[in-house]
This record gives C-alpha cells, structure tokens and sequence, in this order.
C-alpha cells in the first residue's frame, strides 16, 4: 500500500475511548482511511518517553498506508499532563505493571476488529518499551497477525530484575509467539545490546520461530525518532521500508 | 521506563521551581532517557513536592553524576568532620 500521487486519500484521526484492563476507561489515539474497507488493523505501543507527538504521527502514518491504527494511553491510570509531566508520575509508580500493558493493548486490538470496516487482521509495533511490551503482548495473545518490536529493551532480563510489575521475562514466553516477528536493532544500542539480540535470536531459532531481525551499524536506541538526536536517516528510511514490507505481506 | 532502572530517596529539603521555592519531599533517581540532553540515556534526577506537585529536574550523563555524589558526600565528610552537622530527633 505504498503511497501513489494518484490515491485519493481520506483519514480521519481522533481521541477515542478504550475498555481497558479492569474495565477502566483509557484513551488511545485511533486513525483510519475512510474509504471503503476492508481495512487491517495495526496497534502501536507507545515508547518510555510515553504517550507523545511522534507516537501521534506514526499512528497518522499507518492510516495513510491505508491500515486503521490505534495507539493506547497505556498511561492512562496515572494522570494527565505534559508528557513530560506524566512521566514523572510513571517513574514514581515505578513504571506500569506488564499485566496490565497486556490487558489494555488487546483491548485495543479488539477495537479495531470490532469496527465494521475491519479485515480481522491485526498487525503490532512498539519501540523501545513498546517493543518489549509488543513481544510480552503477542506471546500471550492470539489476537495479532504480525508484530514488529523495534529495539525492545528488557526482552532479555537477569532474575534480579524481575519484580511485581515485571514478572516474567519476556524471552521466556518464546515459545508461544504466534505469528511472524520482525525485530529491527541498532548495534549501537545498549538496552538491548547486540548481545541481548543475539539471545533472544537464539531463543527464537531453537523454538522454530518465523522472524527476521535487522541489524544497522552507526545505529543505537530509537533511530526513527526525528525529533531526537538518536535519528540515523539512512538507517530508518531503510528499516521502516521493512516493516511496511512486513505488514503488507502478513496483513494484506 | 525502557531501562528501568529508578531508585527514589525521601528528602526533606526545599527547592526553588518555576512557581518560587517548595518543600521537596522525594527525589526520583533515574537512568534512563532524559527530556532535553540529548544523550541516549542520562541519570536523571526529580525533586518533588509530589508526584504531581511542584518539581526540579536536572538531567546529567553518568560521569557528571558521579561527580555530583562525590562532591555530595565529601562536603558531608567534611561537615561531620568539623562537627557541623545537629541531628534533629
């Protein structure tokens, strides 16, 4: 579905309601072509940083590309503010529980299937934490077609780091994958490093697990973001050239 | 939090902020991705009132916070030495 100076293109993009984990009431941002269906769906999982502007946008990009997107206040609980403000509130709870992550991003695919343009198929991407939580959500789902983790750090995670929000470590779950995974990683990265990769790669290959992983050298954390410093243009035009690629195959 | 790493103290203090001065009563210590330095990950450090409430946030790369704590607990070292400092029960 890539972009033709022919397509006559028509999206909307607004703040929506979500039934989330505990029935509790969330916000997500949700953006879809209103031309004829049927649509796929793609959920996108916000990063650390939160629930922000490039979150926004990409989710608006998706919709371009002709897939009806959703991106969920997975902050929702914690109050409102700027997202620098929200931030604070998410370092003093200590971040948010896995269990709930899970919860409220299902929930969100189960909207997109629930819209009546809805082809029933449902891709997911996240970086960063979000790609952590793509991972922990589509091993233990079944809703999702496809799913892309960009640089999730804490797949691989030492026992001493295991708490109460974060219980399981997200590698461990590897052998209920469900669909086809594609990861994209700097080499430069250090949460996850090149050999946080290698291990979750292994774990992927002795489960015989379908995914590819990207790899870029002059590449660390978050090098799609172009608003930050961390932005490497070759790399990502590249790299988002494959995740398009990705879901077009798995969700057309 | 991507790295999720975030230790917090409890400060009796006070601060000044974008609204004047405040009692801080936490600060939340983190390493992680900082708001406005442009470094991948930074030790970040909030001082708040509450979690909600008014707040100082300095972000700084790993070298300089170790020079912080070091400078922190030296003038305390000294403090002690020179008998400065009156515990308050």
């Amino acid at each position: 579905m890539a972009y033709r100076t022919d397509q006559q293109e028509s999206i909307v993009a607004e703040t929506v309601m979500v039934t989330g984990a505990g029935g509790d009431q969330i916000r997500a941002f949700f953006a879809r072509p209103t031309t004829p269906g049927p649509h796929p769906g793609v959920v996108l999982i916000h990063h650390a940083p939160g629930w922000d502007d490039w979150y926004k946008e990409a989710t608006v990009r998706f919709a371009r590309r002709g897939y009806a997107a959703i991106c969920p206040n997975l902050y929702e609980r914690l109050g409102h503010g700027t997202v620098e403000d929200v931030q604070v509130l998410v370092r003093s709870a200590g971040g948010v529980p896995d269990a709930q992550v899970v919860e409220d991003v299902v929930a969100a695919a189960k909207y997109l299937k629930a819209q009546p343009d809805a082809s029933g198929k449902v891709g997911l991407i996240g970086s960063c934490s979000g790609g952590r939580h793509t991972y922990l959500t589509v091993c233990q789902s079944n809703e999702f077609t496809a799913a892309v983790d960009l640089w999730g750090g804490g797949v691989v995670m030492k026992p001493e780091d295991l708490n109460a929000n974060r219980p399981v470590a997200p590698i461990d779950m590897t052998p209920n994958l469900p669909c086809p995974l594609l990861g994209i990683f700097g080499n430069d990265d250090r949460s996850p490093s090149p050999e946080q990769v290698d291990q979750h790669e292994a774990a992927l290959k002795a489960a015989g697990k379908q995914y590819e992983f990207h790899r870029y050298d002059g590449a660390g954390h978050g090098f799609f973001y172009y608003d930050r410093p961390a932005y490497r243009q070759e790399q990502a035009v590249d790299a988002w050239g494959k995740v398009w690629a990705f879901f077009e195959k798995h969700l057309a | 939090m991507c790295t999720n790493i975030i230790e917090q103290a409890t400060i009796t203090g006070a601060a000044k902020g974008a609204d004047g001065w405040f009692r801080m009563k936490t600060a939340l210590v983190s390493y992680d991705h900082p708001i406005h330095l442009t470094d991948e990950h930074a030790l970040n450090i909030d001082f708040l009132e509450s979690p909600s409430g008014a707040r100082v946030a300095v972000e700084m790369d790993a070298a300089s916070a170790r020079a912080l704590a070091a400078a922190i607990t030296e003038a305390i070292r000294r403090a002690e030495e020179a008998d400065a400092i009156v515990q308050v029960a």
